[in-house]
């Protein structure tokens, strides 16, 4: 109980530091997924990696933002950027996908998708 | 219409008048006479709309879930944690173990929201697309195979249907 109680007098005090470092992460998420989209062979995949970038990255800048902000206004904003994102996101990724599936563009399957890296098919 | 219908319209309406009450407070945090007049014609102008458009009913405002699907968000959530893992190690690797696959998946969510819920879901987990709904199957894209096996999905799809249909879990 001491502890949570000192933890919280010093919320004010580890609050951006947290932030910042949040803020980081989710730099660092997002640059993990643009590597995911360079590396993965066809588009299918590719959108894999992307949703990395629109999920914990996301989620980990908003936070850190979050923490740093200087006001509730501030993060009931962010927090209904969070919500949007969620229910977005995924709405564009399967439009984006379900046109390529509409379209007639066949995924790499299998052991396939694992060689001839950074040569794409059909485009 | 069954009988319910007028007496639930009504519900809803009240929900969505104070969900936008709610958000509009929430957003600009100011309470001059200005602003909240402001406040009351933009509410008034989204419910007029939103009547007439008919959107209004249990898919457009399924407020009375909310508990149910708050659960099922913080399950959702550690379903997404564990799989951008997943994903973030595939990014990382030196060699690329990827092993993508289509697979066919059979859902038992029967209302649309239900299903909008599963195949959302699927998408928001990174490693696994929805491609296309057609009926109760989903055709799935995912990033590893093993991920996408048959029954990979029933955990989610029962979950689902539990939070968006009251179907028992």
């Amino acid at each position: 109980m001491e502890i949570w109680e000192a933890f919280l007098a010093n919320f004010h005090a580890w609050r951006p530091w947290a932030g910042a470092l949040l803020c980081v992460l989710g730099a660092v998420l997002v640059v993990i997924g643009t590597v995911g989209v360079v590396r993965f062979p066809d588009f299918y995949t590719r959108m894999h990696a992307a949703s990395v970038t629109d999920t914990s990255g996301a989620t980990s800048l908003l936070l850190g933002m979050g923490l740093m902000s200087p006001d509730l206004v501030t993060v009931f904003k962010l927090a209904a950027i969070w919500v949007f994102l969620f229910l977005t996101g995924p709405t564009a990724t399967h439009a984006i996908a379900n046109a390529a599936h509409v379209a007639g563009m066949q995924p790499v399957t299998g052991a396939r998708a694992r060689g001839d890296v950074g040569e794409r098919e059909g485009d | 219409m069954n009988k319910g219908g007028a007496f639930f319209g009504v519900g809803y309406l009240l929900g969505l008048f104070v969900a936008l009450v709610a958000f509009w407070l929430a957003m600009s945090g100011l309470m001059k006479p200005l602003l909240l007049s402001l406040g009351a014609v933009s509410v008034a102008i989204t419910l007029f709309l939103a009547m007439r458009l008919d959107v209004v009913d249990k898919e457009s405002a399924p407020y009375l879930r909310w508990p149910v699907f708050i659960g099922y968000w913080f399950w959702l959530m550690g379903e997404i944690i564990k799989a951008n893992w997943r994903v973030i190690r595939a990014c990382l690797r030196a060699d690329l173990d990827i092993n993508p696959a289509l697979v066919k998946v059979k859902t038992r969510c029967k209302s649309d929201l239900a299903k909008t819920t599963f195949a959302n879901s699927i998408t928001l987990t990174p490693g696994t697309v929805t491609l296309s709904v057609e009926g109760d199957k989903l055709l799935v894209h995912a990033l590893y195979e093993q991920d996408a096996e048959p029954g990979a999905f029933d955990d989610m799809d029962r979950r689902t249907a539990a939070a968006a249909e009251g179907a028992p879990a």
